[in-house]
């Protein structure tokens, strides 16, 4: 088997065997990565950058210091800080921006040996369902280039997909990891919002913001989580709990568990390919010897609304800092300090961050903010009320991850809402601060790939994990790579 | 028809943390622009807040100290604006549930005491500040002052007059500086003042108020109030009206100037800040905070009126501040109070009058007094056991300050001790009656201003060492 072709698991055990070196495995992948510039997954790559990281991976193996990561090639999604590259969101407001210092997450996927390949592309700010609104151009899907890779997290899901990386961080505040690596055919996993630290990530939505990652496995995303997730006391909402092995669940069998599959989710709006290969991977599950339950997350339905609110109103604060006074774009003209800031700020911003700052100033504003804010954090409650209730009839809930396989390019960028619908049954999920998943389970039309989604209740990745891991070993979906990428 | 002046204080108390509120950088005043302010405090990307307890566990201080509720849960929200000395581009501070409510301060006036309550108290951070002065058509900014955490205090609008304000504002500054929370130092910015003022009829509601800003001095408080509320009555006497409006104040020309109309007050769109979870205090913490409370000044005062038979005037003298508080009880550390009942009034009086016009002259702190406490205590020994007499006071005084010594040695030394041995008196009194005939007739006469000349006589032949009470009654009984 080519190398790229190999999991994380396997690159690990031979780096540990010395059967190839940090330094080689780092050369191929940024090979791999000049070959497929075309689909633009990339937005900053630094080739010396990443030689000195593998240098100092084959000297950690060579001492014998080195863990199940060391010289395992990475790449990061654009929103996470990093010292040694530029991190611009995919905005023109950063262009060029070096942090002082580097993100939780990118710091201790690098204290565990991994070597960075560069900065992925995404949408800008982490705003959007496909890619197409990067400042750096779109991302194209490996399967079909006239396809979107799916958003935010598009440049992650193409690079895991193109084998250009074996694994790639991503955030996901609305399902910007899940609605991506379906589109893409990779899995994908958001933690539990608290695991990861937010420390060193470009805020979009500080309720709903959350690292995870982005590989061909669920057991390869144990073993990153592993060295990834954890406490913080940078980050004031990090959950304070013992670090745990998430790779412990990974031996488990199917039998007696109880998968929920909410009614909701497989009502008119789900098409038909990919209905298909969602019934076929629930029985999939149900030969293993899982049970399905029909449940019901009657306010799911409120999500997209409920998050169009919330969403808007925190990135509409957390944006303010983009003002051109201490980093970041400055206009060339301007008359005083408040033009100034106008000025960069009209110029820095691309269309969707200026749609959703004007939203989220508006829901704020007095006279509204009842109306609009308090009502959606109520609603918030009741939609993870109805998790609550879902969790003590099932183990783990699966459904799926989008409406549809991948769209095509342009097919959606005039239609803001068409857009927001595409997020339709990730962001419970996410309001509920849950773990979810996506796990290829099959082919829609067109060849495109379909995602099974995973929900587990807050802190059972490990089981999450479990569970996907049991179904990749009785499928092969996930070993498939995309046609015309050699 | 009279008019009411009706004012409510905000006053900007900077916590005394080593640290910012929500970043490690140091809080210490005066260094290189931009050089405390870390990557938190200059919002770079990424960067996330975490509370600084010690500021919390200065705000609970303060609201037991002030006998106010603290809310065992409080939330901090974001108030969005932009100015480029924000670096967030909003500035996060408590709102709907602040971590104090209620509460209050008593001022003494000259017709007694007077409550004046408080709304609530809630934690915030400072700004940075623009330097709009030494750059040509720019404007510098300096965030060394940005993430600075200050407790917010509100008053009803319960003061009266710009005397009351200025006394609601000297005892806010002395109780924050008692229970070391604030350093009160108000050049550097640490204790400021927004005053809420309007004026109406008696009886009839508020007025419109104006809100004066940043007032850092209480000479400034006072003069702003004053020419604020004279504005206003004269507006209305004209016929005008008041619109709600922020001021500020000029101290070069004495007036205020309004700075922003109600019509372009900002929309804060104040909402929960994401990044920190509501603050949880627990009753536990609360009770250990309460049990290291210092006394409290009102208890002080309480306790020296009660255990020293001391006046009001004089206990609200020695609880001014902790340093005098502090002072008064080490002078009475050395000496037996029981034995001399009258002793912790003399070493009130001394403090209150002579040591504080050393350390006026000099513009010193007490903390820093060159007669130390337990000498006073001596002084006030031998001036209530007899030792020396009250005219000899200022001697010893000026020797002590002088540092020559304790009071004892000085009085030894120089032969102060008072002439009580009434042979001695008498002796003098019999010359001084021999050589002021004339006196002596005018006396009998009548002329009671001859017998105070008399006893100067015998004071000045003593060099102010006899006793004083009884050069009086042989200087009578020699003279009827």
């Amino acid at each position: 088997m080519e190398i790229h072709q190999r999991s994380v698991a396997e690159l690990g055990r031979m780096l540990a065997s010395r059967q190839i070196s940090a330094l080689e495995l780092a050369k191929l992948y940024l090979a791999r990565l000049e070959r497929h510039r075309e689909l633009n997954a990339f937005l900053d790559v630094r080739a010396e950058v990443t030689l000195a990281q593998a240098r100092g991976a084959d000297a950690s193996i060579a001492k014998g210091e080195s863990g199940p990561l060391t010289g395992i090639p990475i790449a990061h999604k654009d929103i996470f800080v990093t010292r040694e590259f530029a991190s611009t969101a995919a905005s023109r407001i950063l262009e060029g921006y070096m942090s002082p210092f580097d993100s939780t997450v990118v710091e201790r996927l690098a204290q565990a040996g991994m070597v960075t390949l560069g900065k992925l592309n995404c949408d800008e700010f982490a705003m959007g369902s496909s890619n197409e609104n990067s400042a750096y151009g779109r991302v194209l899907n490996p399967w079909d280039k006239t396809a979107v890779p799916g958003g935010s997290s598009g440049g992650s899901a193409a690079a895991v997909a193109a084998r250009i990386a074996p694994a790639a961080t991503a955030t996901d505040t609305g399902g910007s990891i899940r609605e991506p690596a379906a589109f893409s055919g990779v899995t994908g996993i958001k933690p539990t919002y608290g695991r990861a630290s937010r420390w060193g990530m470009i805020a979009f939505a500080s309720s709903l913001d959350q690292a995870g990652i982005m590989t061909r496995s669920a057991e390869d995303a144990a073993l990153i989580f592993n060295a990834m997730l954890g406490f913080d006391s940078k980050d004031s909402t990090s959950v304070d709990r013992p670090r745990e092995d998430y790779t412990r669940a990974l031996g488990i069998d199917m039998k007696g568990l109880r998968i929920g599959v909410p009614r909701e989710f497989f009502s008119a709006g789900l098409n038909d390919d990919v209905e298909r290969a969602l019934r076929e991977a629930l029985e999939a599950c149900v030969r293993l010897g899982a049970r399905l339950k029909e449940i019901s997350l009657a306010n799911a339905r409120l999500g997209i609304p409920v998050y169009y609110v919330i969403a808007p109103a925190e990135c509409s604060s957390n944006l303010s800092r983009f003002d051109g006074v201490r980093f970041g774009h400055r206009a060339k003209k301007f008359s005083d300090l408040a033009e100034m800031i106008k000025k960069s700020r009209a110029e820095g911003f691309g269309p969707e961050p200026k749609r959703r700052i004007l939203t989220g100033t508006y829901v704020l504003s007095h006279g509204y903010y009842d109306a609009y804010y308090i009502k959606a954090q109520q609603v918030r409650r009741l939609i993870a009320d109805d998790f609550q209730r879902a969790f003590q009839q099932c183990d783990i809930i699966a459904g799926p991850v989008t409406t549809s396989v991948a769209f095509d390019a342009g097919e959606k960028a005039q239609d803001p809402v068409a857009m927001y619908l595409s997020d339709l049954y990730t962001i419970p999920g996410s309001l509920a601060g849950l773990p979810g998943m996506s796990v290829p389970c099959g082919f829609g039309a067109r060849g495109r790939p379909v995602g099974l989604q995973l929900m587990a209740n807050h802190f059972e990745e490990a089981k999450l994990l479990g569970v996907a891991h049991r179904y990749q070993q009785a499928t092969d979906w996930h070993l498939r790579a995309p046609p015309g990428i050699d | 028809m009279n008019w009411e002046i009706v004012i409510g204080i905000e006053t900007h108390a900077q916590l005394s943390t080593m640290s910012k509120i929500f970043s490690g950088a140091p809080t210490a005043f005066g260094a290189q622009p931009n050089t405390q302010a870390c990557a938190i405090d200059m919002a770079l990307p990424g960067t996330l807040p975490v509370l600084n307890r010690g500021a919390v566990e200065r705000a609970i201080r303060f609201g037991l100290a002030v006998g106010g509720t603290v809310n065992r849960r409080s939330v901090f929200e974001r108030k969005n604006y932009f100015y480029p000395d924000l670096p967030k581009g909003y500035q996060i501070s408590q709102y709907q549930i602040p971590i104090v409510q209620g509460g209050s301060i008593a001022i003494q006036l000259k017709g007694g005491e007077k409550t004046i309550r408080l709304t609530r108290a809630h934690l915030e951070e400072d700004a940075g500040k623009s330097l709009h002065e030494d750059f040509r058509g720019m404007s510098g900014i300096d965030l060394n002052r940005a993430g600075t955490p200050l407790l917010e205090i509100v008053s009803e609008p319960d003061l009266r007059s710009a005397d009351e304000a200025v006394a609601y504002a000297k005892a806010l500054h002395a109780l924050v500086r008692w229970i070391d929370i604030c350093d009160g130092n108000m050049q550097e910015g640490s204790f400021r003042c927004d005053a809420n003022v309007s004026v109406r009829r008696p009886g009839d509601a508020l007025g419109t108020r104006r809100e004066i800003k940043n007032l850092n001095s209480f000479r400034f408080l006072q003069q702003a109030i004053e020419y604020e509320a004279k504005w206003q009555i004269d507006t209305l006497e004209d016929g005008g009206r008041i619109e709600q409006a922020t001021v500020l104040f000029d101290p070069d020309s004495g007036e205020t100037r309004t700075m922003r109309t109600k019509e372009d007050a900002h929309d804060y769109r104040y909402f929960p800040d994401p990044d920190l979870l509501p603050l949880e205090v627990s009753e536990e913490w609360i009770e250990r905070i309460r049990r290291e409370l210092p006394e409290l000044p009102r208890e002080k005062r309480d306790r020296y009126v009660r255990e020293f038979s001391l006046s009001d005037y004089d206990a609200v003298n020695l609880t001014a501040s902790r340093g005098i508080s502090e002072y008064f009880e080490k002078s009475l550390s050395v000496v037996d109070v029981l034995a001399l009942p009258s002793l912790p009034k003399q070493s009130a009086n001394l403090i209150a009058v002579d040591l504080a016009a050393f350390l006026n002259r000099d513009n010193i702190d007490i903390e820093q007094s060159r007669i130390r406490p337990e000498d006073l205590g001596k002084l006030a020994r031998s001036l209530s056991d007899g030792t020396i007499s009250s005219k000899i006071k200022k001697e010893v005084l000026d020797s002590m300050w002088a540092g020559e010594g304790s009071p004892d040695e000085i009085i030894e030394r120089k032969g102060l001790r008072q002439i009580s041995d009434p042979g001695a008196i008498e002796r003098i009194v019999d010359d001084v009656l021999a050589a002021n005939a004339r006196q002596v007739a005018d006396y009998r006469q009548g002329k009671q201003k001859a017998f105070n000349s008399l006893v100067g006589q015998v004071m000045k032949a003593t060099e102010g060492k006899a006793n004083p009470a009884q050069v009086n009654e042989i200087l009578k009984r020699k003279l009827s």
